[in-house]
């Protein structure tokens, strides 16, 4: 693995200069770039966040903001199975129950992966291996992590699937995934995810793939799996709605880096950001009247090879030409505390977002 | 197009075969040197040093195993079925013959001698009867005498030829040539010898009566066709899978294509076979269908020769000139390669046509096309094969093929035209077999002499595995056109008849399987073929054959392009070989021997 | 399962019958509307019109179109007597025509040359396989380094050499120049060692034209089985980097590997010609190409309908192996 120099000065929340931390999971200053033929690809540039046990924290953004490359990080997949001449490059820490991953061998790192962190996928038919039964992958996931016979471990994969609410789960062990519909696919690739009793469930758009009821299901079947195994949770998420659900904390992230970070409530109610905003405003809503003025993030996401300096969001913020005093338009907006355990890096002023907030958005959404 | 896309992968096959080619030379003879004319350290025995005279007959030692390698199975084993040169000439391994070509090199193997039989025909009633006496202690290869019932049995065989095709018929034709006789297989009588013309008034004696006397008869007598068949062991048309042996070596194994093995026939005795030697201990054969593949086991010694006994081909050969001249032979293979013009396509009806064809055409660049003095051979003069008595090669050369004119003549063949009531020339088909690349170059070379005199020739490349039913037939030859046949023949037995009756004679003329191409009717020609089979003695057969051929060059019917000789191996082990004008310039198998029976 | 096995080997069965009459079509009525008389090329040099005739009336050759094929489905089954001029000739079951131009009942031709011909085929696909998907998933995972460059060049030129460069080549080198094989075809039952002298030339050769592709179809099938969702997942299970590899990502790789392999082996049975002239092996490719040379028309008939049979045969196998590895197969 590359490890980047440390140079580059630490953005986001503040980290501690400690080693070792105190909170479950704990990621400072990743930075994850991938070389390719244009340039480096810092698809994660300096993202720190922490998380507790039984909690759950929501990274929300646009495709291509980083917010899955963070989740594989956080798993090793970015080095596991890297071939050829061209690596990722990773720097950072990730600290997983006192253990900081990044530094730990390979191979010991992939003996946590399955086991104390899990992973539930986007798309659970092309997740899944078309050629195995369901069981059989399932069986395989419980027995890399524990010593028991194919029996026991079938046992298991049944006890599972019936856990996540598939019916005549000791019958449907045997089929294969494309005997499946949607939803199904997915409670059996959170069966598969939860097999171990993982302590840190990673679910990266687990309800994407799927039609809005089934959404609905899939989620409260997450919510009440963490409730009972007590797990961290990351759902990584475009959609603020499904958060909204889940999540005990939000990070937004833009252009490979966190935006906007707090506890749900605030986010929602108080969102400090003019991208936030953006996101909310392009949410559906059940709850609230005027459907009709749904407003989109306008522009597409930046690119990761030449960010702008100054603020990514820059080209494409409404509120761009909000004067601003005493800031220098080229130096990127650093996170600041905006409330209790609610950061924001944005260049207007508090004061300005407060105002624009409750003058101009919040009344239409 | 299909045919342009073929040739151009050919192409490259031969491009890569060359290349191939090339590594091969230098990996298998790495650092060999040349070999002088006189031997060399191998112990071959020098170039052309088996070429009709007998090379190394003294480091001859009885044993070992002869090891044969072919390109090409025989048509049939059988003795009435085989037609294959190469098969006539191994076929005196298992079968005998009243009478055969003597084991000696040249012109005298050509000439007869006594071999089942105690001496040559005892011709009587002029020329119509032929009698000869068995000698004793012949036998099968079970021991059982051989009777003169035998002879005829398998001479009968011949009459068969609705189960046994394929061999010649020359038997029947003198014989029988109304066909009376139905062949043995429908024979009504009792012993199934119940063919008129030929008596066995006791197991010695065997005498023929010819309807019409023929001078070639004893020749013909000599061909394997006549080989005694026992009846008791005839299977028919499988006959050729495993022929019962009256010779020294007895069929051991055979899978067709595959490969042929003979061992000694112990119930033969050397004391009653005055022509076989009979030198090794065990025959093997082995076919291969790639002729590069052949020639690489010669040329590594590991194989003794090449039953097809064609040539070598050209990779082989200029390797073998190269590297390994002391074990090669340049014989003159008794072919003429020539093309024949078809009277009934105009304006070929007109000799002055085919006359200024033969004129202009540039005969120094077809005998190159055919391979050159070496390997194609001497530029073709005339229509007489010299293997055959009364040929008289390049001296006899009516056009000045291979003097004045060799170059092509554009004047005179202009006058020809002229003369043929064409002075613009006029345009034509030449027809020529797609499987023969060197008959194809023939053919261009003469596309383009003739082009310098205004005749305007089309190449048709047809089928050449249809040979017989495209230009056998003459109705299709008219039907396309085609003026210019491009071909090639070789004697049966060396005479002017074995060579020349069915391509020059008018009763040869057939509406399939036709081998007269050129339509020659000539009452003169065939006048002096009736002469000839009457005339009995050897000169006078020889001033015959002499007129027929000078009488086929003055009708300008054929353009000669080669005496045909080929580039034969030896490898280094054999002894006592040479070649013999009976199986047209090829080495006389059936008393090849070996220096080292070990090897 | 059984349905989709039923369905396939009824339409392999159909097929059969299709390919046996377009294929006696092409060879026994084509020349017969082409105004080819078929008889007189099984007789020689000097056509005798007895021998036609006799040929004709053996064969069947003046009755009508439907009778021919008749009696050569009948032979198949039941055996085939030919009788014609005073001679007769039995040919057993299953009769797939007699060669007049050999004296051989046909089947026994096949069965004598098919095991050489087999024989070719396995040895040199379980080369190929071993080293051709060996190379390509190497040349995979050490994609853009020296040694992936460096084996796809020598798969390119694998591919591009053709069979009788590269045969020629082995022999010249090995068996002429080194000496370190005969190269003689010596058959399995005479002896063991000498069989796999005589056949790991032409293994070899025919194994590094066909592993070349097999490199490049495993290179390119394994790169895109990598990326795939499914490889992830089975990573962030915990799985070592071996089984994922080995198992998870091969095991889909195989599919199309198995799919060609079922072909070329069935492709080879009648198509090893060019390597079976080349090292002289007597297989069917060189019994169709003599047979083709000599106009055997009975021999080079029942070739092509083995060779038919075969890759029938092989794409039934690959139909159900591809059922067996892909259960998605199993519902279409």
């Amino acid at each position: 693995m590359t490890e980047l120099s440390k140079s580059g000065a630490a953005v986001g929340e503040p980290t501690s200069s400690s080693p070792a931390p105190t909170s479950f999971l704990e990621v400072r200053d990743l930075k994850v770039h991938f070389p390719t033929d244009d340039g480096l690809v810092k698809s994660v540039d300096g993202l720190s966040f922490k998380l507790e046990k039984g909690k759950t924290l929501g990274i929300v953004g646009e495709s291509g903001s980083g917010k899955s490359v963070t989740s594989l990080g956080i798993m090793g997949l970015h080095t596991a199975g890297q071939y050829g001449k061209r690596k990722a490059q990773i720097s950072g820490e990730i600290w997983l129950d006192g253990t900081e991953l990044l530094s730990s061998p390979p191979d010991e790192v992939r003996k946590l992966r399955g086991r104390q962190m899990s992973m539930i996928f986007q798309d659970p038919l092309s997740a899944l291996h078309p050629y195995y039964t369901i069981g059989q992958q399932i069986v395989e996931a419980y027995r890399i992590h524990h010593d028991v016979d194919k029996k026991t471990a079938r046992r298991r994969a049944v006890e599972m699937l019936d856990r996540v609410g598939i019916p005549q789960p000791d019958k449907r062990v045997d089929n294969y995934p494309h005997e499946f519909s949607g939803g199904m696919r997915q409670r059996a690739m959170i069966a598969m995810s939860l097999v171990n009793n993982p302590e840190l469930l990673i679910a990266d758009e687990p309800t994407t793939a799927l039609d809005v009821t089934v959404q609905a299901q899939i989620l409260d079947l997450i919510r009440d799996l963490q409730k009972e195994f007590g797990s961290a949770v990351i759902v990584i998420t475009h959609d603020l709605g499904v958060v909204a659900e889940l999540a005990d904390d939000i990070l937004v992230m833009y252009g490979g880096r966190c935006v906007e970070r707090g506890p749900a409530e605030k986010v929602f109610y108080e969102p400090r950001h003019p991208y936030t905003w953006g996101l909310l405003g392009s949410m559906p809503r059940l709850d609230r009247e005027q459907q009709e003025r749904l407003i989109p993030v306008k522009g597409s996401p930046p690119s990761l090879i030449n960010i702008p300096s100054g603020c990514a969001f820059n080209p494409r913020c409404p509120y761009a030409d909000v004067p601003k005093d005493n800031v220098t338009r080229t130096v990127r907006p650093e996170l600041t505390e905006v409330g209790s355990r609610h950061w924001a890096a944005c260049h207007m002023t508090q004061e300005q977002r407060e105002r624009i907030w409750t003058e101009e958005i919040a009344p239409k959404l | 197009m299909t045919t342009q896309r073929t040739s151009g992968r050919r192409k490259q096959a031969l491009a890569a075969a060359a290349a191939v080619a090339a590594l091969l030379t230098t990996a298998a003879c790495g650092g060999g040197g040349s070999d002088d004319n006189n031997g060399s350290k191998s112990g071959a025995a020098g170039f052309d040093a088996a070429n009709n005279k007998v090379a190394q007959a003294s480091l001859v030692k009885k044993g070992g195993t002869l090891r044969f390698g072919g390109a090409q199975d025989a048509d049939s084993w059988d003795t009435t079925r085989g037609y294959y040169g190469f098969m006539w000439n191994f076929a005196r391994y298992y079968s005998r013959q009243l009478v055969t070509g003597k084991t000696e090199p040249g012109k005298a193997g050509a000439e007869l001698t006594p071999d089942l039989a105690t001496g040559l025909a005892k011709v009587t009633d002029g020329g119509k009867t032929y009698t000869y006496t068995l000698r004793d202690g012949i036998t099968w290869e079970d021991g059982k005498p051989i009777t003169s019932q035998d002879v005829k049995y398998g001479i009968e065989r011949v009459w068969a030829q609705d189960v046994l095709s394929g061999g010649p018929t020359y038997l029947k034709d003198f014989l029988d040539p109304k066909g009376e006789y139905k062949g043995p297989y429908k024979d009504t009588s009792k012993d199934k010898l119940g063919l008129k013309s030929i008596d066995t008034p006791n197991d010695k004696t065997i005498v023929f009566h010819l309807p019409k006397a023929n001078s070639d008869f004893e020749d013909v007598l000599a061909l394997v066709s006549a080989s005694p068949v026992r009846q008791d062991k005839d299977t028919k048309s499988k006959y050729g899978l495993h022929p019962f042996s009256s010779g020294p070596y007895k069929f051991e194994s055979y899978s067709p294509g595959k490969s042929l093995t003979l061992v000694r026939n112990t119930e033969w005795k050397q004391s009653s076979d005055p022509v076989r030697k009979a030198y090794p201990d065990k025959i093997t054969v082995q076919f291969f269908s790639d002729a590069n593949q052949l020639d690489q086991r010669l040329l590594n010694g590991d194989l003794d020769l090449d039953i097809n006994q064609t040539g070598m081909s050209p990779q082989g050969r200029t390797t073998a000139l190269k590297e390994h001249k002391a074990n090669l032979d340049n014989p003159v293979s008794g072919y003429i390669r020539y093309a024949v013009f078809p009277q009934s396509v105009k304006p070929f009806d007109n000799v002055e046509c085919r006359k200024a064809v033969i004129l202009g055409a540039d005969h120094v660049s077809l005998q190159t096309a055919r391979g050159g003095p070496i390997a194609g051979g001497d530029i073709g003069t005339n229509m007489l094969p010299p293997s055959v008595p009364g040929a008289e090669g390049q001296k006899y050369d009516p056009y000045g093929i291979s003097g004045a004119n060799k170059n092509g003549n554009v004047d005179e063949a202009k006058k020809a035209l002229k003369a043929c009531g064409k002075p613009n020339g006029f345009s034509t088909t030449i027809a020529v077999r797609n499987n023969k690349p060197v008959e194809v170059a023939t053919a261009q070379s003469l596309q383009a002499s003739l082009k310098k005199i205004g005749i305007n020739a089309q190449i048709d490349q047809y089928d050449g595995s249809q040979t017989t039913g495209i230009i056998g037939s003459p109705s299709n030859v008219q039907k396309k056109g085609y003026g210019i046949i491009i071909m090639g023949w070789g004697p049966d037995f060396p005479t002017v008849q074995g060579f020349g009756l069915p391509l020059w004679d008018s009763k040869y003329i057939a509406q399939s399987g036709n081998n007269n191409y050129a339509l020659i009717k000539d009452k003169t020609i065939d006048g002096l073929f009736d002469q000839y089979v009457t005339t009995l003695d050897a000169a006078g057969k020889t001033k015959i054959s002499t007129e027929i051929n000078h009488k086929v060059m003055e009708g300008a019917y054929y353009l000669p392009f080669t005496f045909e000789k080929f580039i034969n191996w030896r490898s280094d082990n054999l002894a006592n070989v040479y070649t013999t004008d009976n199986y047209s310039g090829t080495y006389d198998f059936v008393n090849l021997g070996l220096k080292n029976p070990k090897k | 399962m059984l349905a989709y096995l039923i369905r396939r080997l009824f339409a392999a069965a159909v097929m059969l019958v299709v390919i046996v009459m377009v294929v006696f079509g092409i060879f026994f009525l084509v020349p017969k509307w082409a105004g080819v008389d078929i008889a007189s090329s099984f007789v020689g040099k000097q056509a005798d019109p007895a021998a036609v005739e006799a040929v004709r009336q053996k064969l069947g050759l003046s009755d009508p179109i439907y009778s021919q094929v008749w009696q050569f489905f009948k032979g198949i089954f039941v055996g085939r007597t030919y009788s014609g001029g005073g001679d007769v000739t039995h040919c057993a079951a299953p009769c797939f025509g007699y060669s007049f131009r050999s004296e051989q009942a046909v089947w026994p031709v096949l069965t004598d040359r098919f095991p050489v011909t087999l024989g070719l085929a396995l040895g040199a696909a379980v080369l190929w396989l071993v080293f051709g998907v060996a190379a390509g998933v190497l040349s995979a995972l050490k994609r853009g380094t020296i040694w992936d460059r460096g084996a796809m060049v020598v798969a390119l030129a694998g591919v591009s050499l053709p069979i009788y460069f590269t045969g020629l080549l082995s022999l010249a080198i090995f068996a002429f120049g080194l000496k370190w094989i005969d190269a003689q075809y010596v058959p399995l039952s005479q002896s063991v060692g000498g069989w796999f002298g005589g056949m790991i030339l032409p293994w070899i050769t025919l194994a590094f034209l066909y592993a070349a592709m097999y490199a490049r179809i495993t290179r390119a099938t394994m790169l895109e089985i990598l990326g795939e969702d499914y490889i992830r997942t089975a990573r962030a299970k915990g799985l070592k980097e071996q089984v994922v590899i080995g198992k998870h990502a091969m095991r889909s790789t195989m599919t199309p590997i198995l799919t060609m392999l079922g072909m070329d082996l069935g492709a080879l049975i009648g198509g090893a010609i060019l390597t079976e002239s080349t090292f002289n092996l007597p297989g069917l490719g060189r019994a169709v190409l003599d047979a083709i040379r000599n106009q055997d028309l009975p021999i080079i008939l029942g070739v092509t309908l083995i060779t038919s049979l075969a890759v029938l045969i092989a794409n039934l196998v690959v139909d159900i192996l591809y059922a067996v590895i892909d259960p998605r197969v199993r519902l279409s």
